[in-house]
């Protein structure tokens, strides 16, 4: 690959990979919300 | 702790946990187009340029356009509005934008009716591909199989109507996932679908950009293609055509414009994050198309065909390089891996496809539940039959142009004339400063202040550009032909498609004879499968932009081979219904769809006030 090519590819990938995990990491830590909340997986029991 | 489930019948759709509803949007905005789309639209607009006016794309009108759909849906659902005719209505109260919303559900059944037929393909094709149909055959045999599945009068398997059977086992795997509610059927797909394609992707990404010339039969080394691929070429950056196709791309890629997301997000609580969840599901989306999408079928067509071949073949589109190149290259790698490398290809394809499938399903659920009570398993197949009647027409007039009009219409032209619109109702009526409390309502991060401006000034007129970019494109997509005296606008614009600029001489819907459509020559006649063939290809043109002619015995052949045909040249003649025909009964199909839609929302709206609920 011409240097260009790797240099382009290698800043766009490392963003978007970047991102993604960032965005998704954020998700997996953040507390729940109190009930009533919009998901199933943390419901009381009834 | 011990949790004991509600047993109630009717129990309200809600999302089962939030991982949950971001893969199921991720898995909405993943489609064919990230694996087909992406890489031919680079590959065709300069090659690593192509990226700079993507991201920027990205950045003015996706982001926005998601932010947008994801606020108005949650804002929306806080009213019991889980479809946009009435999501849209509740950002602003006027009653047109109710029928503005028509077009939130219209798309999503239109283009299910063809999408699915798509996702029929990659499920016969897994099967194919593990049995090992492909073996021995070379490229024109490959190529040949697609052309005979499209012709659905035939059947490799010895399944009658093979195409069709496919289309219907597709659709009612569809149909029995969306009965299975959000939770239990559209997220535990997503959940399975999602990472499953994200690991097919990587393992044939690796292959891709590993494979080296001399090895396993491929001839150049697969990295070449991304060398190709990535290579700026800043000059095509003046060319308006490629910023068009680059804010085309970044439209569909992330399926904005289709009502199903504001769908997916009316099911969440005032106070739930919008602006993380559709940061991470769209770059989730992104991705899988920049950094997967470009690593596979350029990376691996290169290595066994050759740059030059590989541009060639992308100007018959992504779905012509998959279905009828890939599973003979993938028969190079050897009989073992060749059944891994096309299940896995294809198996992406699939999973790409469903989960962007049973998106278009739920807002028509949510509509039939809302408006008309229907209950889960009815409002499922009410959408699975309508699909079906809709997408038959695709499956047995595929070549007869009946799935491009869909594609056209409701999956193109639909897609931006309501993002337009929707982008202009939330900036501009429904207000930008209510509009932006409500993207940070809840949010898990911070969204930068450059947005609002974004969202009130930048996408709404860029949209409305690329609106009136798509009514007259100049002829060759040549901007520079466009001047204050007028100029000739493309076969493909809107003006262009509507008065049958490229329908070429064939103009009646019933004739007596069929003239050529093109400047060629006569390269063979054949008989295949009890029809008759007369096949041109095109001056200039190599074989595999060959077009064939079909006719029957009752017709009389009126050129010769070898002979030399000029556009408008008598081809043969007999009873003929031209492709027009076709064409015209498409659109009156879909404008009858729409109306249908539009009366339905026009009912409930009465039923509403006459309860009392608006």
């Amino acid at each position: 690959m011409n240097t260009s090519a790797i240099i382009l590819l290698s800043i766009v990938w490392g963003l978007v990979t970047f991102f993604t995990i960032y965005f998704f990491i954020i998700i997996l830590r953040a507390p729940k919300k109190p009930e009533p909340d919009s998901y199933t997986e943390n419901d009381d029991e009834v | 702790m011990n949790k004991i489930k509600t047993l109630n019948l009717q129990k309200p759709e809600a999302w089962g946990s939030r991982v949950g509803l971001v893969l199921a949007m991720a898995g909405n905005a993943v489609g064919f187009g990230n694996f087909l789309r992406f890489p031919v639209q680079a590959m065709q607009n300069g090659g690593g340029a192509f990226i700079i006016p993507y991201l920027v794309s990205l950045v003015v009108l996706g982001l926005p356009l998601l932010l947008i759909e994801w606020s108005s849906g949650r804002f929306g659902g806080q009213f019991g509005h889980h479809s946009t005719p009435f999501i849209m209505y509740s950002l602003n109260k006027r009653r047109i934008w109710q029928y503005v919303g028509v077009f939130g559900i219209f798309s999503n059944i239109a283009i299910a009716s063809y999408y699915c037929y798509i996702e029929s393909w990659t499920m016969s094709y897994v099967y194919h591909s593990v049995v090992g149909t492909f073996g021995g055959m070379n490229q024109h045999q490959v190529a040949g199989f697609f052309d005979n599945y499209l012709d659905i009068s035939t059947s490799s398997t010895g399944i009658p109507f093979e195409a069709v059977v496919f289309f219907v086992l597709c659709l009612a795997l569809n149909t029995w996932i969306l009965s299975k509610g959000l939770s239990g059927g559209v997220e535990k797909a997503a959940k399975i679908g999602v990472p499953l394609l994200i690991i097919f992707g990587i393992f044939l990404a690796i292959k891709g950009i590993f494979l080296r010339s001399g090895s396993q039969g491929a001839i150049w080394d697969g990295i070449e293609g991304l060398n190709f691929l990535w290579t700026p070429k800043y000059d095509s950056l003046a060319n308006p055509k490629v910023w068009l196709a680059a804010a085309g791309q970044i439209f569909f890629t992330l399926s904005v414009g289709m009502g199903s997301i504001q769908c997916y997000a009316s099911y969440l609580k005032e106070k739930e994050d919008i602006a993380c969840n559709a940061m991470s599901a769209g770059f989730t989306n992104e991705f899988v198309e920049i950094v997967l999408g470009s690593s596979i079928i350029i990376p691996i067509s290169v290595g066994y065909l050759g740059i030059d071949k590989v541009i060639e073949l992308t100007n018959l589109g992504g779905l012509g390089l998959a279905f009828r190149t890939m599973p003979y290259l993938f028969q190079q790698l050897g009989v073992l891996l060749s059944a891994i490398a096309g299940m896995a290809f294809f198996g992406l394809l699939f999973f790409a496809g469903i989960t962007s499938s049973l998106a278009m399903g739920t807002p028509v659920m949510g509509f039939l539940n809302d408006e008309f009570n229907w209950p889960r398993k009815r409002s499922a197949l009410t959408f699975g039959i309508i699909v079906l009647l809709l997408g038959l027409p695709t499956v047995f007039f595929f070549q007869k142009g009946v799935f491009d009009e869909y594609d056209y219409w409701a999956g193109t032209v639909s897609l931006v004339v309501f993002a337009m619109l929707e982008a202009i109702l939330f900036a501009w009526f429904f207000g930008l400063e209510k509009g932006w409390a409500e993207i940070n309502r809840g949010a898990d991060i911070k969204i930068p202040i450059l947005f609002k401006y974004l969202l009130k000034y930048v996408t709404p007129v860029v949209l409305i550009a690329i609106f009136i970019g798509s009514l007259v494109t100049p002829k060759d997509d040549d901007w520079s032909r466009v001047s204050i005296k007028g100029w000739e606008v493309s076969n493909g614009s809107i003006i262009g498609q509507i008065t049958h600029k490229g329908i070429g001489p064939n103009k009646k819907y019933f004739a007596n004879t069929f003239y050529s459509e093109t400047d060629g020559r006569v390269d063979s006649i054949y008989t295949l499968r009890n029809k008759i063939l007369v096949r041109i290809i095109p001056d200039g043109k190599p074989e595999d932009f060959a077009i064939n002619y079909e006719f029957t015995k009752h017709h009389k052949l009126l050129v010769s081979m070898g002979e030399t045909v000029k556009t408008g040249d008598p081809v043969y003649s007999g009873k003929i219904i031209n492709n027009i025909f076709y064409i015209d009964m498409s659109r009156i199909l879909l404008v009858f769809v729409f109306a249908g839609i539009s009366f339905m929302v026009f009912i409930a709206y009465r039923k509403r006030t006459h309860e009392n609920r608006i």
